[in-house]
């Protein structure tokens, strides 16, 4: 297990950065979430693991494929932007399986939404696979090695860990990092009101009629302010002390820059607000810098016009996918995607603290929900068919 | 400090061009690689530097100067080094508090009309700055040079073309003319060049005029022919000098690769993917 959050470039890749960073010499700047921390006491934080690359502290989407094409995960202190596909059916539910990772990881939520109640998001968060067993199972008696296998519980192969007594918690399995969820069936009751959730519902915040006269969007500063509020009281700013134990904080924003928020983004083809949004990000990426934080904004971005401004808010954000669905188009039928629900644009992949992006080896790729796993792959290179595939070339 | 890049712009930090206005330019691409380039650069050749780093994190900028070899944070104490950190500076204006000040240098988060003129105070004043006074023990560093990463994020949080455009003016008359010193900006763009769309008129119109403005001007586009792991764009070097009575301009083009460490330079067709 590992023992030091070692957010920023770590040792392996430059091995002068030791000599700046002792605490005498040390400039008192602020710190952001990338910081090595030499001070404090070394602690691991639950569902955290640090990139290969460059030792960032990442965090799982929940989708682990998804983890694969961000370079291992979400690093922390960053924002995942997904363009929502047309029905917001497949965005959600990245959205959910970030949420329901937190939920298994014990880390804290923050969920803000102006359409649907936040509650109702979390009461649909799939049920996480887990593979050990709930009700604890007695030890069996140590069976013979040379008896014949007549129960299905016994192992052929790795006879030797026959004996081992089999896990009893649920969670225990917190600590892997990326899970798995079963879509057909939601999260239990008692495992997420085990995590500690946080809410932004935007008509609890914004009366309707003093929105509407406003020269500014008024709901994006709520959100960053009670956000703000939030990092700052439950210890996620990397400015508090390390005296307890940290954790982290994940935040899911939904829809953003829909009517809903009070934009006119996607209502205008010259919005009155254009700014407001790429503010709020701007606004979004300084706290996430300076905390143990990492947010998804889904965005509907397919009624934005303007493309412009679509690429601003890319590079505000520090990774960024989009998603397109098949359902009700023609490409439902088209015998290529039979076998999938949708395409996956990565539009940005971020490069924090180093030089280089890990750029992903194809940029056509497709995504299927399945219901244990969220697949995402490049249609033409599945494993099985490669052979045939390069017979036809 | 990318050793292939000074061969190819014929400078090295102990003789450069003083009085230079660099454009750093990209469209829809990344040309974030280079500013990390001049800020190890003017650094190294022990100049007076002002950064304001308005994407990214202090520690971003210091991780990555480190791996290329210098270290923000003791040229920071020694006094070479003024950073602004400009997503440190917003919080204090997008969400004020009752007992802290507002930075002056952001304010025109709340009101984007107002314009960048109280950022433009805070560069002169770093540049200008203790120039004329002699303190104890300081050292005397070369001629001042600002950097800014990057213009299109000022675009984004709405302030308008004119005044960015004011801005680099104001700032090239003093940092360029008066101070002769250098100047590093780097604009991003995102439609395709001959797209009508006036959607990112913005961006357009300031990159215009800041191209016409500049002595040498670096544009990192995609590959023309499309995605590729190995080369990851090309950029053309174009530089605008004056022979005699005419001016004069020339362009080159290479292709990059940016590594963990540096950046690899090299003709069309040349990379060692292909050879």
């Amino acid at each position: 297990m590992l023992h030091n959050i070692d957010v920023t470039s770590s040792n392996m890749a430059a091995p002068v950065n030791s000599v700046g960073k002792t605490s005498g010499d040390r400039f008192q700047v602020n710190c952001t979430s990338f910081q090595k921390k030499t001070r404090s006491k070394l602690i691991s934080i639950p569902g955290t693991r640090p990139s290969v690359q460059n030792g960032q502290l990442l965090v799982s989407t929940g989708v682990t494929s998804l983890d694969y094409l961000l370079g291992g995960g979400l690093a922390v202190g960053t924002v995942l932007l997904i363009e929502e596909d047309r029905f917001d059916s497949y965005s959600r539910m990245i959205l959910k399986y970030f949420l329901a990772e937190g939920v298994v990881c014990r880390h804290e939520l923050f969920v803000a939404t102006a359409q649907d109640n936040p509650d109702e998001i979390l009461q649909e968060l799939p049920a996480p696979i887990l593979d050990d067993v709930a009700v604890p199972k007695p030890v069996d008696q140590p069976r013979p090695t040379g008896e014949p296998q007549d129960s299905l519980d016994a192992m052929t192969i790795a006879w030797r860990y026959q004996n081992l007594p089999k896990v009893q918690s649920a969670l225990a399995s917190s600590s892997r990092f990326g899970h798995y969820y079963d879509v057909s069936k939601t999260m239990e009751a008692e495992i997420r009101q085990a995590a500690k959730c946080h809410r932004f519902y935007l008509p609890d915040h914004i009366t309707p009629s003093s929105a509407a006269h406003s020269a500014r969007v008024e709901s994006y500063s709520a959100l960053l302010k009670s956000l703000q509020e939030v990092i700052h009281r439950e210890g996620f700013d990397l400015a508090t002390p390390m005296s307890k134990s940290r954790n982290i904080l994940r935040v899911g924003l939904h829809s953003l820059g829909s009517a809903l928020w009070g934009d006119d983004m996607c209502c205008h083809d010259k919005p009155r607000h254009g700014h407001a949004l790429t503010t709020f990000l701007y606004g979004l990426r300084a706290l996430l810098r300076s905390s143990l934080s990492v947010a998804v904004v889904t965005l509907p971005s397919h009624l934005i016009q303007d493309r412009a401004l679509m690429g601003n808010i890319t590079r505000l954000c520090d990774n960024a996918i989009a998603l397109e669905s098949f359902k009700g188009s023609e490409r439902e039928t088209n015998p290529l995607y039979k076998d999938y629900h949708g395409l996956l644009f990565v539009r940005q992949v971020p490069h924090l603290n180093c030089l280089a992006r890990q750029l992903p080896d194809h940029k056509d790729l497709a995504f299927k929900l399945k219901r244990k796993q969220f697949t995402i792959e490049s249609p033409g290179l599945r494993s099985g068919s490669t052979k045939n595939k390069l017979r036809q070339l | 400090m990318f050793t292939e890049l000074n061969s190819i712009l014929n400078t090295s930090p102990d003789s450069f061009t003083r009085g230079e206005f660099i454009l750093v330019s990209d469209r829809q691409s990344d040309a974030s690689f280079l500013i990390h380039h001049f800020l190890s650069f003017y650094l190294r050749a022990r100049c007076k530097v002002c950064f304001l780093g308005l994407a990214q994190s202090f520690c971003h900028y210091s991780a990555v100067s480190q791996r290329l070899g210098v270290s923000l944070t003791q040229a920071m104490e020694k006094g070479q080094l003024v950073f602004f950190e400009g997503l440190k500076e917003c919080l204090s204006v997008l969400l004020p508090k009752e007992n802290n000040v507002e930075s002056e240098a952001m304010n025109f988060l709340r009101d984007p009309p107002v314009g960048l003129r109280s950022l433009y105070e805070f560069v002169c004043s770093s540049v200008i700055g203790s120039g004329s006074m002699e303190e104890e023990g300081a050292e005397q560093w070369g001629p001042s040079v600002l950097l800014v990463d990057d213009l299109s994020v000022l675009l984004s949080l709405g302030v308008d073309v004119g005044a960015v455009l004011d801005f680099s003016h104001y700032c090239r008359a003093l940092v360029c003319s008066q101070m002769q010193g250098n100047m590093v900006m780097l604009v991003r763009c995102n439609g395709e060049e001959d797209d009508d769309d006036d959607g990112d008129e913005g961006s357009e119109v300031l990159l215009k005029g800041l191209t016409h403005q500049c002595n040498l001007n670096l544009h990192v586009q995609g590959l023309p022919t499309g995605y590729c792991k190995d080369i990851h764009g090309q950029m053309e070097v174009c530089w605008k000098r004056r022979q005699g009575d005419a001016p004069h301009m020339q362009k080159n083009l290479f292709q990059y690769k940016v590594h963990d460490k540096g950046a690899s330079f090299f003709s069309r067709g040349t990379s060692s993917a292909v050879l």
